[in-house]
């Protein structure tokens, strides 16, 4: 069964862009939820269309450069933020036959790239806006994001030393017997947590941190470009959610269900326990999220390849 | 039970009390021993001799002596001044000692009118500085030595001196008021820190610290509060607050209100205190006055009081939470607050300014079904708050983020003028609710909560345990509540008695005139100091024989407060003067009156 590229594509992005705008609506519906009240719940059924009424809002904002900022690099910020998400999912699979690129055999590490190139957007932002809200903000994403790509990659080692592979349809197929959450329990931590840090989400949302920098990064942005940052933020959260799922969960298999709605609840069940790591946690200080980095993470992720390298080869054939 | 022991005016003049130790060390500096309303010890020394006395009265081994209030009475316009010394500015140092049982001491100052000065005392007591600062901003009184005298309140291109007798009170006494391109840009230019002014120095020869500008609009200061701060990358090196925004002249409108009227100006000073505020204010007025309040209505004041108490304290934990990036609990404790506000709507009528407090007791008489409506809350709320323990306190990240930042020692707390949890969370087992009973808190049961070590999380920790003392106080309220009148029966209060209006014509007249004058209060001076949700709370009044106050000083603990925040916040990260300033519990309409 093939299905012709350019289909892929246009219903991966259509549905992605979708989903985070959905987002939007359906993490302050929740959130309202958990925290007794009703959330945006007026506009179209439940409030639904909120996510629209949004969007059609902060497209006719007036696209406001500040004078001070660097133009350019201004400008391409949001962008990058953006499209490194987006080509991230390029090699998720979403079944064995769904996927752009999910067979692609280094797949996992374009993710990481991609994740690595992410940085610029919001470091190039905070710079780009020549205010000092701004820079605090860009100062700590770099600090944080740079930190905790390093745990992240070497969180998902194990994951690869199992799979025998970087392809991420190989990795979901070898998880056929056992999930990887399993034997890769430490592993899946590291990489969450590493993947909120990431997303810099409450509680590691630092490089916003509305209490001590406003808006952070993003402090100088509006319109379409702030717009922009929002939509991958939460384009974001469904990336690490899917690659949790991909990685840990066994990706679309499953019992019963057909294969793209097992994808699609794993996936999903993440979004929410992201949205539930928002309404419960407050926010480390930056020392303690560096120290919590390089002091637990990193020697926890080196264990854990050390342990399943080690299994590995007492369990090798001959 | 603990039981309270009031301190009588005689125990005031017991040896070794500061009153004792000024009249026998210093008798040729006193210039006058002033007989006061409010049993307050008050001495006159002059100028050249008040350092001295203020530094022999604080000494090393008495140091637990807080410099609690420091102001001026413009004097040039009263009238009655009975056998006070000529003076035209009176400087009014107000001290209060916390080593020995009910002590405190009022210093006066004249000074002359034409360029009024007075040596500093910053090098004795550290938060005298803005206090200087503020009695230069509102009526001019010079400070010789001071480090930095300057506006503090008012903006610095003002021109006068507002609480001068001569300065204009209302707009409608000024031509109407336009602002010129010109004069923008001047304004603007005068908004701009100058760190050179504030002795700040640069990194080196090349390179400059980072100069923060927090504020005035910022999500985490609660209200329009600025604090400049000098960094080196997040490390706070230096820290200058600047305050002043939110200043209404509180103080000012006092002088123009009749005594009745200002009540409801109260209200809007800690304006999360509600009637709290009133409590200070009418204490002051009756003491004046010489009303004596029926026990019904000391007792609805006292729960009053003590529900704003929790509503105020409800707020703190909440946005402290979310000062340090907790999204969820501010919804919980806003919802629960709601629940304070209905049964403050019920009794009366508003939500947070009711204003209810009237000269001589409340407006009005407890509806029925009010002890229903507040058992049902006071079983509520503990249960909720057990919830809060495990969401808040016992969080790691929560924990992380609060222990051992923005803590100073009991001395330091002294020192710069805390009062209130922020004093009892360095350990201090220390209430005015205990120390010097009012209305009938001698004849309630509460702890005193304390911790510590004085930081951030202790200060939270005694905020919590307040919570619970004033739900013990109101329920014990409800319990008790007395019958009998809510108003003393006495002709200066108001809206004053007038059951017997329409039997004679003397009593009509009265009546006439206290609802369309105000009454005229005795002349005097009397204070009236209550524990409020923040700390101290004092209403200084002085009554010229007028329908109107003619100095209405409000001692609030904010303004201390936050003088303190360079202290404890040198050396920390942003973060955490974030968490400092959650936990200082201000509002700034309280710091700027």
């Amino acid at each position: 069964m093939t299905v012709p590229m350019p289909l892929i594509i246009g219903v991966t992005l259509a549905v992605l862009l979708g989903l985070a705008t959905f987002l939007t609506w359906f993490e302050r519906r929740l959130l309202g939820l958990w925290q007794d009240r009703y959330g945006p719940n007026r506009v179209g059924p439940g409030g639904i269309l909120q996510a629209v009424a949004d969007g059609v809002k902060i497209l006719f904002k007036q696209d406001w450069i500040p004078p001070f900022a660097d133009r350019g690099v201004f400008v391409l910020a949001p962008a990058i933020g953006m499209m490194t998400v987006l080509l991230s999912f390029g090699v998720v699979p979403v079944t064995a036959f769904w996927s752009i690129a999910g067979n692609l055999n280094v797949g996992l590490l374009f993710v990481l790239a991609m994740m690595g190139m992410g940085v610029y957007g919001v470091v190039l932002a905070g710079w780009a806006s020549n205010s000092k809200y701004a820079l605090l903000g860009g100062m700590r994403a770099a600090a944080q994001m740079i930190s905790y790509e390093v745990f992240m990659g070497l969180s998902v080692l194990g994951v690869v030393m199992q799979a025998g592979s970087f392809s991420m349809r190989d990795i979901v197929l070898a998880q056929s017997g056992l999930w990887f959450i399993v034997p890769q329990v430490l592993g899946c931590m590291v990489f969450m947590l590493a993947g909120v840090a990431e997303t810099h989400r409450l509680p590691f949302d630092l490089p916003e941190g509305e209490n001590e920098l406003g808006a952070g990064f993003h402090t100088e942005y509006s319109g379409m470009k702030f717009g922009m940052f929002f939509l991958a933020e939460y384009a974001g959260v469904v990336l690490i959610s899917a690659l949790l799922a991909t990685l840990y969960l066994g990706g679309w298999q499953g019992p019963l269900l057909p294969p793209p709605l097992w994808f699609g609840l794993k996936t999903g069940a993440l979004v929410c326990l992201f949205i539930l790591l928002r309404a419960a946690l407050p926010r480390p200080r930056y020392d303690q999220l560096m120290a919590l980095g390089w002091k637990i993470l990193l020697p926890l992720s080196l264990l854990n390849i050390a342990a399943t390298g080690a299994i590995l080869l007492l369990h090798a054939p001959g | 039970m603990i039981v309270a022991t009031p301190p009588r005016p005689a125990d005031l003049r017991a040896p070794d009390t500061m009153f004792a130790q000024v009249t026998r060390a210093s008798t040729p500096a006193i210039l006058a021993i002033e007989p006061t309303r409010d049993a307050v010890p008050t001495v006159w020394i002059a100028r050249h001799d008040v350092h001295d006395v203020l530094a022999r009265l604080k000494q090393p081994d008495t140091a637990l002596r807080m410099l609690f209030d420091l102001t001026v009475i413009d004097e040039r316009e009263r009238t009655h001044r009975g056998n006070q010394p000529a003076s035209a500015f009176t400087l009014v140092y107000h001290l209060l000692s916390f080593a020995d049982a009910g002590d405190e001491l009022r210093v006066k100052v004249p000074l002359p009118a034409d360029r009024p000065h007075a040596p500093t005392i910053t090098d004795l007591w550290p938060n005298a500085n803005w206090y200087e600062c503020e009695a230069w901003d509102l009526f001019g009184i010079v400070f010789d030595g001071h480090p930095f005298q300057r506006r503090i309140l008012t903006p610095p291109t003002w021109v006068g001196h507002p609480l001068r007798k001569d300065h204009y009170a209302r707009a409608t006494e000024m031509p109407p008021y336009s602002l010129t391109e010109d004069q923008e840009k001047r304004e603007q230019e005068a908004l701009r820190f100058d760190p050179g002014q504030w002795g700040m120095r640069r990194h080196s020869a090349n390179t400059d610290f980072m100069f923060l500008n927090l504020g005035p609009n910022h999500p985490s200061v609660h209200g329009v509060f600025r604090i400049v701060l000098q960094l080196e990358g997040e490390r706070i090196v230096d820290a200058v607050p600047d305050i002043g925004f939110h200043h209404r002249g509180a103080e000012k409108m006092g002088e123009r209100q009749s005594w009745h009227s200002y009540i409801p100006y109260t209200d809007r000073v800690d304006y999360l205190g509600g009637v709290m505020n009133n409590f200070p204010y009418v204490m002051a007025v009756e003491t004046l006055a010489g009303i004596q309040v029926p026990p019904r209505a000391q007792m609805i004041r006292v729960m009053l009081a003590e529900l704003f108490r929790i509503a105020s304290h409800l707020v703190f934990y909440g946005t402290m939470s979310q000062d340090v990036g907790q999204l969820s609990p501010v919804f919980y404790m806003f919802t629960d607050r709601e629940r304070v506000f209905e049964i403050i709507e019920a009794i009366c009528g508003f939500r947070m300014h009711p204003a209810f407090f009237r000269i001589g007791g409340v407006a009005m008489d407890l509806p029925v079904g009010w002890d229903a409506l507040i058992r049902t809350f006071l079983d509520h709320l503990p249960k909720r708050l057990d919830e809060y323990e495990k969401m808040v306190m016992r969080n790691g990240i929560f924990r992380a983020r609060t222990k051992g930042v923005g803590a100073y020692t009991l001395r330091e707390a002294i020192e710069w003028g805390v009062t209130g949890p922020g004093l009892r969370a360095c350990g201090l087992e220390w209430d005015y609710r205990r120390r010097a009973p009012y209305a009938c808190y001698d004849q309630l049961e509460f702890d005193i909560p304390t911790a510590t070590n004085g930081d951030c999380y202790d200060r939270v920790v005694v905020h919590i345990a307040e919570i619970r003392q004033s739900l013990r106080i109101v329920r014990q309220c409800v319990d008790n509540m007395p019958a009998g009148p809510t108003k003393a029966d006495h002709p200066l209060t108001i809206p004053p008695p007038r059951a017997r209006t329409m039997h004679d014509i003397e009593t009509l007249i009265h009546h006439f005139l206290n609802v369309s004058w105000g009454p005229v209060i005795p002349p005097g001076e009397a204070r009236g100091c209550i524990e409020a949700t923040k700390g101290l709370n004092q209403y200084h009044l002085i009554s010229d024989g007028g329908t109107m106050s003619y100095r209405t000083r409000i001692r609030t603990p904010s303004f201390p407060h936050l003088q303190m925040i360079p202290l404890i916040s040198r050396g920390a990260m942003i973060a955490d003067l974030i968490a400092i300033i959650g936990s200082i519990d201000f509002v700034m309409a309280d710091v700027d009156r």
